[in-house]
């Protein structure tokens, strides 16, 4: 994978993109996780009621 | 020298009728697709006295095979030629296919071309379904899903066609492509809860990378409902045959994800530009092909190296960045005017970036890749519910995913990267791309849809009264553009001035 080397060496952008990861517990890190639960949470409103039912009957026929 | 990359995208749409009793989805298919004509008719977006334009069969031949030959055992697919089938003003095809409503963007021109133009299809089956409950009786509705499988061994399609060179030896596309297609779905694989494969379990496979992966048995041939290959070898151009051929890629998963479909799509013309003009130089055919389509599907982690055929290993995502920097010195040396240079250059940015992110941790990509946004909410759901893999609600988030109605998808909830704007969407549900020939019949069928009886890809056929038919052909994709026919359609009043002013 020699070219791999010589990509990563002439892609610096990479390098700053690294750095701006968020820690886990920071301020941003929170704000994520929160909008996860924002997210999980609108799921559990719009999730089919039987979600059962709507698996098991959700038949197609093959196509193409 | 790589002919222009014209493109699109035919996507078939899972359906459920529920509410009134026993259903047939042929059926309702047909309801969707009639209530959306009737809806355009209604409000005067479609001539009222009209017959709706039929699509014209007279060239349709998914029969040949681009290997020159047709082996023995290949069903030749059929050509249905009595269900619902309309050609619309933005030049897309919308029609019944076997049991699913499907819709055929029109040609495009880039890969973000096809992004309008695909969500368009999204938008249109949108309306089909609010038009449709005019016509059901209380209780029922028709519910449309932008998915490939229902998880219980049927998938359905959303194919892909590219125009080629007719002069590129079919051999070196299915041997140069193949990898690529293994490999692609790490960006551009939908997600899937489970498996289908026969004899593996939920338990081994609880989530991969594809919806289809499961579906695929050869490694080439013509079939599409069975047997399916990696490389389709259906040979129908839809245009001048000396001059070009029509790749019909069927191993793609039907994308959410706007950037997903731009980096299918944009990947894919870049590499098949490559390889007519015989500049990709790496061959990393895998030693079985099927069992490492599979293999990548399985492996969430994108860590597991599959064989290759000359010996060795290599994962998918090292796979990809080596298709990456030969696409890289592709664009350095030829350009890459044969995709669009502005979008080429885009996808190549968009195509690093993401084999980066996967790279690092698949987690940073949520916001592009839909495999990756959808195992998001299932992880988040898992766990705030503490559920098992096999617990229904994860397969139902699993279906909704793809869900068309808007108070119930979840792709529309999942935060994913927007790359087009939602007024260029909705012009592009009645209007044509600018940029191929879809323009000229696009804008014939808005100006003159008295006068014109068929359409099809290649040709349009005129009924101006007295005459027999007038067929016009378009065997040339990058003609009847808006910079080749746009002020003569301005013109011209009627249909029969048109074709006069033609000269055909």
């Amino acid at each position: 994978m020699a070219e791999r080397e010589q990509k990563k060496k002439s892609a610096p952008q990479r390098d700053a993109e690294t750095v701006e990861e968020v820690p886990a517990g920071s301020e941003s890190g929170e704000k994520i996780k929160a909008e996860l639960d924002d997210l999980l949470d609108e799921i559990d409103d719009v999730l089919e009621q039987n979600a059962e039912d709507f698996v098991k009957s959700y038949i197609q026929k093959g196509g193409e | 020298m790589a002919v222009p990359k014209i493109v699109g995208i035919e996507t078939e749409f899972g359906i459920v009728a529920r509410g009134g009793g026993e259903s047939n989805p042929i059926t309702a298919s047909s309801v969707l697709i009639n209530a959306y004509v009737q809806e355009l008719v209604r409000t005067g977006q479609s001539a009222r006295t009209a017959p709706r334009v039929g699509w014209d069969f007279e060239d349709e031949m998914p029969h040949v095979d681009a290997r020159g030959t047709t082996p023995g055992d290949a069903r030749p697919p059929e050509v249905e030629t009595h269900l619902v089938n309309a050609v619309l003003t933005n030049g897309a095809r919308y029609y019944v296919d076997h049991a699913h409503p499907e819709c055929s963007t029109p040609e495009c021109a880039d890969a973000r071309e096809v992004v309008v133009w695909d969500r368009a299809a999204e938008e249109i089956l949108r309306r089909s379904m609010t038009a449709a409950r005019d016509l059901l009786g209380p209780g029922e509705e028709i519910l449309v899903h932008k998915n490939n499988s229902d998880g219980k061994g049927n998938s359905y399609g959303c194919h892909e066609n590219y125009l080629l060179a007719r002069d590129t030896p079919f051999g070196r596309i299915v041997r140069q492509i193949t990898p690529f297609f293994v490999t692609r779905q790490v960006f551009a694989g939908a997600g899937k809860v489970g498996v289908e494969a026969p004899g593996l379990t939920a338990q081994e496979v609880p989530y991969q990378l594809s919806q289809r992966a499961d579906f695929f048995e050869e490694e080439v041939g013509l079939e599409t409902t069975l047997k399916r290959p990696i490389v389709n070898t259906r040979d129908e151009p839809h245009a001048d045959a000396k001059q070009y051929r029509r790749l019909h890629v069927i191993i793609g998963d039907a994308n959410m994800s706007e950037v997903a479909t731009y980096l299918k799509v944009g990947t894919t013309a870049i590499v098949l530009a490559m390889i007519e003009d015989d500049e990709l130089g790496i061959d990393l055919a895998p030693a079985v092909p099927i069992a490492a389509l599979r293999q990548v599907s399985y492996d969430v982690g994108l860590t597991r190296p599959f064989e290759l055929a000359s010996g060795g290993t290599i994962t998918a995502l090292e796979a990809q960045w080596e298709y990456f920097e030969r696409a890289r010195k592709y664009a350095e040396t030829r350009g890459l005017d044969a995709v669009g240079q502005e979008v080429g250059a885009d996808v190549m940015a968009r195509w690093e970036d993401v084999l980066t992110k996967l790279e690092t941790d698949p987690a940073q990509a949520a916001d592009v890749v839909d495999w990756v946004a959808k195992r998001r909410l299932l992880e988040g759901y898992r766990e705030r519910h503490d559920l098992e893999w096999g617990d229904p609600r994860l397969a139902a988030i699993g279906l909704q995913y793809h869900d068309l109605r808007p108070e119930r998808c979840l792709a529309e909830r999942a935060g994913l990267q927007r790359l087009v704007d939602p007024d260029e969407v909705a012009h592009a549900v009645s209007n044509p791309p600018e940029t191929t020939r879809a323009y000229f019949r696009g804008r014939c069928l808005q100006k003159w849809p008295d006068a014109i009886v068929a359409a099809n890809w290649d040709s349009l056929v005129f009924d101006v009264g007295g005459d027999p038919l007038r067929r016009v052909p378009m065997m040339e994709p990058s003609r009847g553009t808006a910079e080749h026919v746009g002020t003569l359609i301005d013109e011209c009043e009627t249909a029969a001035e048109l074709l006069s002013r033609l000269g055909s």
